[in-house]
């Protein structure tokens, strides 16, 4: 039996009546007071989720640009100093060993936000890559990450707006914090990262400003719905960027791992692509639930927003365009599907 | 919001964790609380036909949260004279109101004397805390 993770915040969470769940080796709080209320305070408001549990890994030193840029899959000479950036660890095939986001600390040095359940492997990837002049440490345990998000998140906090995936110190309460412009719900807001041991002290503060604690339900259901893929459902070791609709996130122009096979496959044009959809009966599509046709969902829920079973999966190329119309196999029945447009749910504006 | 936990002392129970209020030779029956708070709020109800039969201990139907799903197990057997339409439209009913407005079926029941197998709320709630 192997005893679950637990973040610095983990007092917090017991105390506030969280349900908390096993996640990627963590206790994690999946929910508070629930899913679905959790998920509208995130679209109207603010909410705050606890992603301690994110692994933190510093790369540095005066080959650590050079590095990344051959083994990740964007281009990190379009990130300047107090930049960040989506980008992928690729494989030979093209398959996504991870999803991360590369904070840019510096020229020689960048803190790489990666999966919780891809902190080891990808660690392990970089290390036996790793060449002379940079170096890869894992320092998840010395940080606490918080995402506050929502239309009024930066206004709670009392930070000032900034552009998406950029990043600047803060202080929130008197606690000092790296603010980056980034997050997983569609919303705007950012990520704190603190030292673990300010971790408590800054929670309290977010809370005390009317963020509404938020577990992983609704940050699931909040990511499917602006469709931002999951790694380990959407997203694989042996699912490629381009089939995954993320060649945006990858500069085939220049050289890294897998480069060769990714641009083969955008040439060709990819055999399926995940697509998203909205169901049209009433059903909630899940994961591994197969498409008729050869297609398979890779995740699926109900949309709070808009009160119906959403998903993304994987479908052959000629049913991939929106306004194709697939079947579901849910536990045996046959719902029917259409494939929309990405995102999901978006704001009325 | 949800409803507080609750368990009337009028109606019989299902290890299962599903109730049953007989009443004559019919009977309406649902989840418990218990059950609707393990699951969170309940996004589906995926509900058998009128018309049709339901049998003791045998799932009858599927209710599902953002989260889970899980099998709706019948605590008698019967013919289904109803299907709580609320609930299909709107499962959070069951969430919000789980023995009142939030019932899933109304049977007519082909062996009344099945019930005496149920349990009282005092035996439900040694279930519920021995679990």
């Amino acid at each position: 039996m192997q005893t679950l993770l637990r973040t610095p915040l983990h007092e917090r969470h017991v105390a506030a009546g969280a349900r908390l769940v096993p996640f990627a080796g963590w206790e994690m709080p999946v929910q508070y007071e629930g899913v679905a209320a959790e998920h509208r305070a995130v679209r109207a408001d603010c909410g705050v989720f606890d992603v301690s549990h994110m692994g933190e890994l510093h790369v540095e030193g005066p080959s650590a640009h050079e590095f990344l840029q051959s083994v990740l899959s964007n281009d990190l000479d379009k990130v300047g100093d107090g930049g960040a950036q989506y980008t992928l660890l690729t494989n030979e095939r093209g398959g996504i060993v991870d999803d991360l986001i590369a904070y840019r600390l510096g020229a020689h040095h960048y803190l790489l936000v990666v999966n919780a359940s891809n902190r080891e492997p990808v660690f392990t990837w970089l290390k036996e890559r790793e060449v002379r002049g940079s170096e890869v440490r894992d320092a998840t345990d010395e940080y606490a990450l918080l995402a506050v998000q929502g239309p009024r998140a930066l206004e709670r906090l009392g930070l000032p707006q900034a552009k998406p995936f950029t990043h600047a110190m803060g202080e929130v309460e008197g606690v000092e914090v790296m603010v980056g412009y980034t997050g997983y719900t569609g919303e705007s807001g950012c990520e704190l990262m603190c030292p673990a041991e300010d971790a408590g002290a800054l929670w309290d503060a977010v809370v005390a400003r009317g963020a509404v604690p938020c577990g992983l339900g609704a940050r699931d259901t909040l990511r499917l719905e602006v469709c931002y893929p999951l790694h380990g459902n959407d997203i694989t070791p042996e699912t490629d960027a381009i089939s995954a609709g993320l060649g945006w996130a990858c500069a085939l122009g220049k050289k890294f791992t897998g480069a060769d096979e990714l641009r083969r496959v955008k040439e060709a044009g990819p055999e399926r692509k995940l697509v998203a959809f909205v169901m049209e009966e009433r059903a909630v599509p899940r994961q591994g639930m197969p498409i008729a046709g050869g297609g398979v969902v890779t995740s699926g829920t109900h949309s709070p927003m808009l009160d119906r079973g959403i998903g993304m999966g994987y479908v052959p190329a000629d049913r991939a365009d929106a306004g194709a119309e697939l079947v579901v196999d849910v536990r045996g029945r046959d719902r029917r599907a259409t494939v929309v447009p990405k995102p999901i749910y978006r704001k009325e504006s | 919001m949800a409803a507080a936990e609750s368990y009337p002392e009028e109606l019989k129970y299902h290890p299962e964790h599903d109730w049953a209020r007989i009443e004559g030779d019919e009977a309406v029956v649902g989840i418990t609380w218990f059950a609707q708070d393990a699951l969170g709020e309940l996004v589906h109800f995926e509900a058998p036909e009128v018309g049709g039969t339901i049998e003791k201990d045998s799932s009858y139907g599927e209710v599902e949260s953002v989260k889970a799903v899980s099998d709706v197990i019948a605590p008698l057997s019967g013919e289904i004279l109803a299907v709580n339409e609320q609930v299909v439209e709107a499962p959070e009913t069951v969430n919000e109101d789980p023995y009142g407005e939030g019932w899933l079926l109304r049977i007519r029941l082909s062996d009344p004397s099945e019930a005496e197998a149920l349990l009282d709320v005092e035996a439900y709630k040694q279930v519920l805390a021995d679990s």
